[in-house]
């Protein structure tokens, strides 16, 4: 029985022995995947088994945390959800998280790598970091400015400082308090629910992810075209654009909506500031496709990735179009199709010497205790064109400002250039128009690059006279007098 | 006998030099207590910053009956194996460590009532060793023990079912599972049993194709044992317990007999009955299922079941575990502390602590078997084994079920699952096998004899 029992006991131990590889296998090599299969909850859980870190503006945290007492031990507050959700995002234990909370979530919520102390003896501990903050970019008061001057009313603001492509202000209406579904109660859902099924939908991000046809405030783009490649050389002189303009390819003209456009050999200056599509049509299709394309690749038209870091939607200018389509274009209309931070960069460029800079928004990371994780460095996007052509583009919108149709957005003591749009949409136009305006303000007198440019769109507003400088210009004019006077 | 006394001759100076290993074990056993105790202050330390105030209590406790253990192994049985005890006490505190652990989610407090039971085990233990003084005297109580098994496993037929399993006996606060006691006496009848038919099992019968069949009278009353016993399991759908001993039925059974045509008689009989009782049974088709896909409930939509959360807890563990009282158990769901605390074990002290426990029960298996071979006697020999293999088969049953190896059956781990039933029969188990590797390792039959 010696021999048998040996055997025997040899087997009894090999299954334990199954039990110990088995145990290996789940423990180590299926580890992964079990650890991420959705209904797993523990990973849910341990992100929020201590307070997130926070999203600070001025230095002071908007965000904040909240204990549960459920399984979920903490969730997200907000100080002023409605005001910041636009830069925000939110986070949501039902929903995740989205645009600077769901881009730095590893950070705030404690397992970016780089918090921890000693990497390895924290791996062998199984320390769990405390969440580290997001300093923005943003200006308190021009938020503030740019969410009150939109009221109601269905828009966006963006707000940057073209010397260093600093996001001061991002807002988008109508707006959402991200905390109200930051939680699993039946009210969170209820909430949530509620957002989702809104026509008006209140969780786009206007400012950042949604693309508007621009109208005239792309003559801009058009004017710094013309005279980086010197098809107009003085802004003053008479262009050789002729009235009527018969688009080429067709019978049709190109209609202006003021009588003062309908004469032939307007000057640049005279063009932008009564906003003739005539002739900023006309110099569109002399200063050609390519480099029509080319500029407007500069402020971030047709680049997919622009980051800052919230991904913006991608702005629109075709690059294969016959002449009429390009003349169109050149007026902001036909397939041009911009977001408002866009539209806020060509106002920078022209603002900084043809510097536009990548918006940014966040400014740094930092630990729990304050101690840096990295520190963002202003960088240049696109040298979109020379300080003269700059120092014309300029001299052209405060004329616009002065003169013509941006007069809503003058600031006294200080000097403003701007540029109106008032963008038709929807089938044979039959939609309210957009109101647009864009800008750049400085101190009467100064030489040095202006402090903040701005666009501002309102979309379907309920006024009657929808104009970009009826509507627009003054929600502008807040948001850069408010930065001016900080 | 010639062999015989030259064998003595040759051991005795050896033994000598060994010594009986009494002190070893102290020293082990005080290890494991200490170990116990820095289990209660790591629950304390890393659920409430501070050690629990009552885990002197529980450490003393577990010490005196430690050390009471230790005083009746001194006393009656000094040659016993000295690793035996040790790892009792070590499976038991760990045991009471994790159930205190566990005691933290919501629900009832199960920590004391445990270490009542544990306190009545090692009572039982103190007792088997000092009211046996040879083993040998149970072979005369073999068919009365398989009588009161029986008896054991008919009675809870007549309470009602829990989990859908007819297996407990509620008597007001009290339940037990009667099938644990059982199991003990079973192994006293077969290796009784086999120990008187052995010869008759191994050496006669029909050759049948390249086997040799044994004659029907010989086999015919262990058929129908065995078959009562299934029978009545496979009424109150205790799954577990059934494979325990069928498993414990063809292991003695090879091991008395040295015959693989028992072997291959024993796998039939199991395959028959596990396709019959699959057939059946929707209880246990479902079973196989979730063991053969236990994700699949999440794919369609029904979230996480039982299994699979078994799994995800493992998975979270690691290597190293998230440490005793930051795992998430609560998750797994009822049976916690009985059935699925192996789970707990591997989230909380990770494959480490895992290998840890395994290669304990592997020790006191392989421990078991060793006192069974040195014994001379069939009958001793065959009840180490048999006890030996009980272990062995039980801890593969329910670990190989929470760690999806083979479908879930429901069965207590030995020592660590919450169970009063569970904890006195395996202190019992121990107690035996201690009272036979004292007459294994005993150099000198004079001295004792």
């Amino acid at each position: 029985m010696s021999t048998t029992g040996r055997r025997a006991g040899t087997f009894c131990v090999l299954l334990i022995v199954a039990l110990a590889v088995q145990a290996t296998r789940v423990q180590v090599f299926q580890k992964h995947d079990l650890d991420h299969n959705s209904a797993n909850q523990r990973a849910t859980i341990q992100r929020y088994a201590q307070p997130r870190g926070n999203l600070l503006v001025a230095g002071q945290p908007v965000t904040g945390s909240a204990p549960t007492g459920g399984r979920y031990a903490y969730k997200r507050t907000y100080t002023d959800g409605a005001l910041y959700a636009p830069v925000t995002g939110y986070s949501s234990q039902t929903y995740g998280n989205t645009q600077l909370e769901g881009i730095h979530d590893d950070l705030l919520s404690g397992t970016d790598p780089r918090l921890a102390g000693w990497a390895v003896w924290d791996a062998v501990t199984r320390q769990q970091q405390p969440g580290g903050d997001v300093a923005t970019t943003i200006d308190p008061a021009a938020q503030r400015a740019a969410m009150q001057g939109l009221g109601n009313q269905k828009g966006a603001v963006a707000a940057i400082e073209p010397a260093t492509g600093r996001i001061l202000a991002l807002a988008s209406t109508p707006g959402y308090d991200p905390g109200t579904f930051a939680g699993t109660s039946a009210a969170d859902q209820n909430a949530w629910k509620k957002l989702q099924d809104d026509p008006d939908q209140p969780m786009l991000n206007r400012a950042l992810r949604q693309i508007y046809p621009p109208g005239s405030t792309f003559k801009v783009v058009t004017a710094a075209a013309a005279l980086a490649n010197g098809v107009v050389t003085d802004i003053e002189a008479p262009t050789d654009a002729p009235y009527p303009y018969v688009m080429p390819g067709t019978t049709t003209p190109l209609n202006n909506d003021t009588g003062a456009c309908d004469r032939a050999g307007l000057s640049l200056d005279e063009a932008m500031t009564l906003s003739c599509n005539s002739v900023m049509g006309y110099l569109g299709v002399q200063t050609g496709l390519d480099r029509m394309t080319a500029m407007a690749k500069n402020f971030g038209f047709n680049d997919a990735r622009l980051d800052t870091p919230v991904r913006a939607a991608r702005s629109n200018f075709d690059t294969e179009m016959n002449k009429s389509q390009l003349a169109l274009s050149s007026i902001g209309q036909y397939d041009t199709a911009a977001t408002p931070l866009a539209m806020a960069m060509v106002a920078a460029g022209a603002a900084a010497d043809g510097q536009v800079m990548y918006p940014q928004l966040v400014d740094k990371l930092t630990k729990a205790d304050g101690s840096q994780v990295q520190l963002m460095h202003p960088s240049l996007y696109h040298q979109a064109f020379g300080a003269a052509v700059a120092q014309q583009l300029r001299q052209l919108m405060v004329d616009v400002v002065e003169n013509g149709t941006g007069r809503n957005a003058r600031i006294p003591g200080a000097e403003v250039g701007g540029k109106t749009g008032t963008a038709q949409h929807g089938v044979d136009n039959s939609g309210t128009p957009y109101a647009w305006f864009i800008a750049w303000a400085r101190p009467a007198g100064s030489t040095a690059v202006p402090p903040v440019a701005v666009a501002v769109v309102v979309a379907d507003s309920q006024a009657d006279d929808v104009t970009g400088g009826g509507l627009a210009a003054p929600i502008a004019r807040s948001v850069m007098q408010t930065v001016l006077n900080r | 006998m010639a062999t015989d006394s030259a064998a003595r001759a040759a051991r005795v100076p050896r033994a000598r030099r060994a010594g009986t290993g009494r002190w070893t074990e102290l020293v082990l056993v005080l290890a494991a207590v200490g170990l116990a105790v820095f289990g209660y202050v790591e629950v304390g330390v890393n659920l409430d910053g501070k050690a629990p105030p009552d885990a002197a209590q529980y450490g003393a406790a577990l010490g005196v009956l430690a050390l009471l253990a230790h005083g009746a192994v001194r006393w009656r049985a000094r040659w016993a194996d000295p690793l035996l005890l040790p790892i009792a006490v070590l499976l038991n505190g760990i045991g009471l460590v994790v159930i205190y652990r566990l005691d933290r989610n919501p629900g009832s407090a199960a920590a004391p009532t445990q270490l009542l039971w544990s306190t009545l085990g090692v009572g039982l233990f103190t007792a088997v060793l000092l009211l046996l003084r040879d083993h040998r005297r149970l072979q005369r109580y073999a068919y009365v023990g398989a009588f009161v098994a029986l008896v054991l496993l008919v009675l809870p037929v007549f309470f009602p079912p829990v989990y859908g399993s007819r297996i407990w006996i509620t008597l007001g606060p009290l339940s037990f599972q009667p099938g644990e006691f059982a199991k003990v006496l079973l192994a006293v009848f077969f290796a009784a049993y086999l120990a008187a038919h052995r010869d008759a099992l191994a050496l006669t019968g029909r050759k049948v194709l390249w086997f040799r069949l044994p004659l029907g009278r010989v086999l015919g009353p262990v058929l129908l044992i065995w078959a009562a016993f299934v029978g009545v399991l496979v009424l109150e759908t205790d799954l577990g317990t059934s494979l325990l001993f069928f498993g414990l039925f063809v292991v003695m059974l090879y091991v008395a007999t040295a015959r693989t045509g028992w072997i291959v008689i024993g796998l039939l009989l199991s395959a028959l009955a596990a396709v019959g009782v699959g057939w059946l049974s929707p209880h246990v088709h479902s079973r196989v299922t979730e063991w053969l896909h236990p994700l699949a409930s999440i794919e369609a939509g029904q979230g996480a079941n039982q299994i699979a959360q078994s799994l995800f807890a493992f998975a979270w563990g690691g290597q190293l575990g998230t440490g005793l009282g930051l795992g998430h158990s609560a998750l797994i769901g009822f049976a916690t502390k009985s059935d699925f605390i192996l789970a707990t074990v591997g989230e909380e002290l990770g494959l480490t602590g895992l290998f840890a426990v395994l290669l304990l029960y592997a020790l006191l298996v392989a421990r078991g078997f060793k006192a069974g071979i040195a014994l001379r006697d069939p009958f001793g020999r065959l009840l180490a084994i048999g006890l030996a293999a009980l272990v062995a088969i039980q801890v593969f049953v329910v670990a190989g079920g929470v760690l999806d190896l083979i479908p879930l059956t429901g069965m207590t781990l030995p020592f660590i699952a919450q169970g009063g039933s569970s904890v006195v029969t395996n202190w019992i188990i121990v107690a035996l096998l201690v009272r036979m590797s004292d007459l294994a390792r005993r150099p000198v039959p004079e001295e004792d004899a």
